[in-house]
This record gives structure tokens, sequence and C-alpha cells, in this order.
């Protein structure tokens, strides 16, 4: 049992809650990830590393309400405990001292965004980002990217904060006001990091992209959060989850992402009736 | 006066077109008098050829006399000296190729059955005994074992009887392995791995879960912990894919992931457990072991109408149990025997159909099984909604990867000196399926045993 610290509401279905787990805490590094288990006959779902704090043995989950696991989690509070929390999995960011590196993330995207570009800032390297939400309540985490970065652009579909419209507008204006980017690193829907890795390999800007197929055991046993990277099968949940974004085979992530489109579909209506 | 009857004593089971709409244990097991008038049929021979046959040596005619006897309770104790998993191993053990395959009775006739009596001997005594472990006293060392399968759970029971801490450490929520995930609830209960593992805990074993040795904590760092000595049984749990086209179409599973949907998840309760699983009308599935049997079966059980078990070589050579391969055909599985994939058929992202080709027999190859060929131009579709691969698990990468001086085979498993199981790194051991790859339940607690004692012995020198 894993007992929640505290627990922060960040919009209407963006939760975050920071809880004790000593294992992870002490080796995770930006990029790896979580599987949780909210009560005793709960699933398995994935969740990336928003943060960590090796001194108070904690690490931080931010997660959207979307369906049955994560609506359970969400009925917890700060004092409750969580069933399962195993970690940290998954490789490592492979961050490198660029001299300039983008960081995008669409919605709670932003949340696993936010280690790797703390970490690239600690580097020295100069970061920007580019943060993406429905409207302005969507758009999270801005004040932490503020710390550390020298640029936030916010962008919001109805454009209650920020430009309005898409990240990648931003993206392409940024670009063609000449600003330089040795590196992108796009984290959201798999739409957004298509549509982003469309853009950057026009200009031939490396991205990294941090993929979010379905998970059972996160340990590499099972093979069901299997893509294709470069023609090649691999398993997101060790190979990954950060690949590169132009060589994913984008249009199979989404398919296989809906692959129980209906049965989670069944779950929710359970929990609510 | 023995039972001279050439054939054992059947034992009862759920009926073929019953069992299949449920998950219950197919097998029911022994009552008191049919034990009693099987164990009758062992010769209690002197040179005892079925003990030589069990890779953890039972007693055989030992405990099955106390069974004739009536001695039930004495009979499992006498079993447990040897073997910490009975009801285990009872059910699962490949009997035929082990102790009751060396059985002088099977010369003429059925084999005495072992593996019922071994099993209804373990059923009995939970039943019907409560059962209080005698405390063990602490030799003040410590053990840490990686991995809580057969080959973990027994080398820590074994090593805590003697005195030492044990933690094992598990990368999954519960421990078990394989007894968890992979093996099906009809035939092997979950709540009775569950009280399995319970009489190893009672014995001082700490098991902690959710912890992934490679990515939680590292080999190194367990011996900075200060465990004096680590136990590797961490499986072989890498699925193997073809790289077949169409492999990543929706409906595609690799048999662990199927397994571990409907066995840890209990997916074949959804939505009362909230992880689904997808089975179409049709249901083909790669392989000829006992995982491509237990996912055939357990997609028959989910309401797949035609399963169909697609081997490229002949039943003959079908690596799975013959009482699997048996139940499999009881319940309507349907073999299509020297046929291989080609590829795999889809529409709009979801599996449609595969496209198999026929094989014949050619040469005998290096393992002296021969080799399938494919026949030219008999290539055929087989409509199918479902494909599930079992052809076969590696050992998962991660902890060769992060421990430096841990020589490995080419294709994974961990090299150890076969007497003792050590490996090249100081203080370390393993066994188990992360050694030889794919084996059985009984050939991992067999190693998961020897490292023990090799482990005791190093650590008194």
């Amino acid at each position: 049992m894993y007992r929640i610290l505290s627990k922060k509401i960040l919009n209407e279905t963006v939760q975050l809650m920071e809880i004790e787990a000593p294992y992870i805490a002490r080796r995770c590094e930006p990029g790896q990830f979580v599987i949780l288990r909210v009560d005793e006959n709960g699933e398995r779902i994935p969740l990336t590393i928003a943060d960590y704090d090796r001194e108070r043995k904690t690490v931080t989950i931010i997660y959207q309400i979307v369906g049955y696991s994560t609506k359970k989690l969400s009925q917890k509070e700060a004092g409750d405990t969580i069933q399962d929390i195993a970690g940290p999995l998954g490789k490592p960011s492979e961050l490198k001292k660029h001299k300039r590196v983008l960081g995008i993330g669409g919605g709670v995207g932003a949340a696993p965004l936010y280690p790797q570009i703390k970490k690239l800032s600690e580097m020295g390297v100069n970061v920007d980002v580019i943060l993406g939400g429905r409207t302005k309540e969507y758009v999270i985490l801005e004040d932490k990217f503020r710390e550390i970065c020298q640029n936030v652009y916010i962008a919001t579909d109805d454009g209650s904060r920020g430009h309005r419209g898409l990240v990648t507008d931003v993206l392409t204006k940024l670009i063609e006001e000449g600003k330089e980017y040795d590196e992108v690193i796009a984290i959201g829907p798999l739409v957004m990091m298509k549509a982003v890795c469309a853009i950057t390999r026009e200009y031939h800007i490396p991205t990294s992209v941090s993929l979010n197929p379905i998970m059972i055991d996160g340990t590499g046993m099972c093979g069901g959060c299997r893509v294709t990277v470069g023609g090649k099968i691999k398993f997101a949940c060790v190979d990954g989850p950060d690949f590169d974004g132009h060589l994913v085979d984008f249009e199979e992530c989404m398919r296989r992402q809906r692959m129980y489109k209906e049965e989670e579909h069944v779950c929710l209506i359970g929990l609510e009736g | 006066m023995p039972n001279m009857s050439l054939k054992k004593v059947p034992m009862p089971e759920q009926d073929s077109k019953i069992r299949t709409k449920n998950f219950s244990e197919v097998a029911l097991g022994y009552t008191e008098e049919q034990a009693v008038e099987e164990a009758l049929r062992c010769l209690q021979c002197k040179h005892k050829p079925c003990v030589k046959g069990c890779p953890v040596n039972v007693p055989i005619p030992e405990f099955i006399k106390e069974i004739a006897a009536g001695e039930f309770k004495k009979a499992y104790e006498i079993i447990v000296r040897e073997n910490r998993l009975p009801a285990i191993c009872g059910r699962v053990c490949p009997q035929e190729s082990q102790c009751e395959g060396n059985c002088v009775r099977g010369i003429k006739g059925e084999p005495v059955g072992i593996g019922r009596l071994e099993r209804f001997a373990a059923d009995y005594y939970m039943k019907n005994v409560k059962n209080d472990v005698k405390e063990v006293e602490k030799n003040g060392k410590r053990v840490a074992v990686v991995g809580a399968g057969p080959a973990g759970l027994t080398c820590a029971g074994e090593l805590a009887k003697m005195g030492y801490e044990v933690t094992i450490f598990e990368a999954l929520h519960t421990p078990g392995g394989v007894l968890m995930y992979g093996i099906p609830e009809f035939r092997l209960p979950k709540a009775l791995v569950e009280r399995e593992i319970e009489n190893i805990r009672k014995l001082g074993v700490k098991i902690e879960t959710n912890v992934l040795v490679g990515r939680s904590i590292t080999i190194d760092e367990l011996f900075e912990e200060g465990y004096q000595a680590v136990f590797i049984g961490s499986g072989a749990g890498l699925p193997k894919f073809m790289g077949i086209e169409g492999e990543n179409l929706n409906g595609v599973y690799a048999a662990n992931e199927f397994l571990t949907r409907s066995n840890l998840m209990k997916a074949y309760d959804f939505p009362n457990s909230p992880t689904p699983i997808k089975v179409g009308k049709n249901v083909a599935v790669i392989g000829g072991g006992n995982v491509a049997m237990d996912a055939a079966r357990t997609a028959k059980r989910l309401g797949a109408e035609n399963v169909y078990i697609v081997y490229r070589r002949s039943e003959e050579e079908m690596p799975a149990r013959l009482e699997e391969i048996h139940h499999a055909k009881e319940e309507g599985i349907q073999m299509k025997l020297l046929t291989n994939p080609v590829r795999i058929l889809g529409k709009e992202g979801w599996v449609t159909g595969m496209e198999c080709i026929e094989m014949e027999l050619g040469e005998p190859d290096a393992s002296g099984r021969r080799r399938p060929v494919p026949k030219a131009g008999s290539e055929f579709i087989l409509p199918v909604e479902t494909v599930i691969i079992a052809i076969g698990q590696t050992p998962n990468p991660l902890i060769r990867q992060t421990t430096e001086g841990l020589d490995t085979h080419s294709w994974g498993g961990i090299i150890v000196k076969e007497e003792t199981m050590e490996t090249s790194k100081e203080n370390v051991y393993a066994g188990g399926d992360v050694v030889t790859g794919a084996a059985t339940v009984i050939l991992a607690m067999g190693a998961g045993k020897k490292a023990a004692k090799a482990i005791h012995e190093r650590l008194n020198k």
C-alpha cells in the first residue's frame, strides 16, 4: 500500500498527487513511468512520472480523468492509500546538452514533459515551451515552466489564453520567425505528436515523442504496448516510451489505442450507475 | 495386498460441455477412497525409479505407503520435506515424462498416478489440518531472491528453513509468476496458489511486490543493502513474435498478454474486473506447447465458437502435456497440424483472417525432430478475428543489461555451473527459465532447491 501525501486539482479533469514510493523515488529519471493499481480489484494503468523528490521519497503523478481507473483514483484524497505502484519503468530520456530545445506539451502531456525540460534546464540548455489546451483551464503547469524556460508560448482552441488555435500553429510561426532549435520534445495526444512531427520533419529538426500505448505489465512480458518504429517492432514499456518521432508509425498507434473503446465505455457506465 | 489393476483409478472431471462455460478446475481430484485404492497400486519397489525421475526427489513410495494406510497427514509431511509446492506440482507437472514415466507399473499398463496422489495429499492437508509452521532460529544472514515464480519461491523457502532472512523481489503486484499469470484457473486454481505462497511466507520469507530488479534496484545495489547472496529466478517472460505481415493488427495477441489479462487481471470476469479482453467468434492459436493449449482453452471459455491450434509439425511432436492435448480436444479445440501461418490479414485495422501454408515433415534437424517443409501451392485462408501467438518466450533482457559481470548466452539465458547454479558473478546464483529458457515448473523448483543448498554451503565456508 502506498500513501497519498497530497492532492491538487489542476482543472476540471486533471489532478495531481504526490505519493510515497521509496523504491521509485530513489532511482527514477525523467521520461520514466509507473504502473499503478488503484485498489485490490483494479486494472494496471501506466502514468508518467511528473516529478519526484528523492529526500521525501515521493513521486508526483498528474492524470486526466478519462475512464474507470482514473475516476476511481480521483476519488482518493490525501492520507488515503493506493494498492500498487510499480516502477520506475521504461528507459530514461536521452537528454543531450544541446544549445536550444523546444518542448511542446498538449493538455495533460505537459506533465511528463516537465521533468525532461527541468533536467535540460539544469544541464544548462536554453529551453522554450509551447503549452496547449482546449481552453485556458486546460493549460497546466504554466508557472512551473516559467521558472525554468526562457519563453513559454500558449495556444488554446478557443483563444481564451495565448494564441487561438493549435500548438502546431505556434511551432510553425516560431520556425518561420527564424528561431533555431536543436531538438523538439513533443508530448501529448497522438494526433498532436503526429502533426508536430510532420512539421519538424520538413525542417529537419530531430524530434522526440513519448508514446502512451495500452499497457498491462509494463515490464516487457506481454507485448501489448508494441509499436512500429523505423519498421521494427518495439515494446514501448522497455524500449521506450521515448522514440524518434520521425520513425514512429502513428496511424498504427492510434488504431491500437482504440482497441478496447467499447469496453472502456461499459466500465465507465458501471462506475457512474 | 496390492491393487493389480492395469489402469489408474480414474479421476473425476467436470463434463466437457459444462466446463467450457466456466473457469472452474477441470480435474476434481480423488476422494479418500479413490486415493487409497490408487495408492495400493504402488509396488513399493526397492530401487525406486520414480524418485530418480522427480527433479526434487520426493520420496514417492514412502508417501504413497502412508496414503495406502489412510495416514494422509503423514503423507503430506513426507512430501513437503522435499517439495514446498505439492498442490501445484501434483497438478501441472508433466508426470508422464518424469516420475510416472519411470514407474515399473507403466511397463505393462498405466503407471501409478503419482501426481494425482501428491495432489490429493496436499489438498487433504490444506482442507483438514491447521498449518502452524515452527519458528526457525535465524542465522543472521540475508539472501535476496529476484522473482516470485516457482524457482524463486522454492529457493526462498529452502533458505528460510535453514535460518536465512530471505526477501523476494517481485515486479508484478502478485507473487507466483507463471502460476498466477500464465497457467489458467481451470488447471490451477489461484486461491490454491495463494495458500501455497502463504505457507512460504509463514516460514519467514518477505515478499516485496512492485519491485522490478534492474529498474527499481540493481543486483549490485542489493549487495550494498546488505544481502550476502542473490538468486535470480526471473523466468523467461519476453514473448517471441513471428515477424510476419499483419502481426500488429488489432486482434493479435502474444499468448502472454492474452493469458495475463485473463488469469492475473481476471478479464474473464469483465466488467466486474475492469481489465478488458477481446475474443472473436473464430480464434487461431499458433504453437503446440502448454501455453498454446492454455490460450486455446481460455479462448473457448471466453465464448469463441471455433478455436484452432495451428502447429507446423504433427501431433507427435507437440511439446504440450498429453493430458492437456486430450482435454483441449474434448473441449472441441480443432487441431490444424502441419500448418504454418504466412501472414495475418486485416480490414480497417482489425484481423479478418490468416493465410496459412501446409507443411510436410522432411529430414531431422539439429534438435532431432523432423523439419517441417512448406508444400508449394498449398496456401489457404483461415477466417479468424483473433490470433494468439504462442511460439515461445525468452528471458527479459533487463537484468543482464543492468548487471555487470553476468555472463549470458546469445539467446539471453544466464550461464551457470550446473552443479551449483552459480553465475559468473560472485555470490549470484540463477535458476529456472532464466537459465534454461521456457521449461517446466518442477525443473524451476529443482533449480531453486539446488541453488539454496549451494548458497548455504558458500555462506558457511
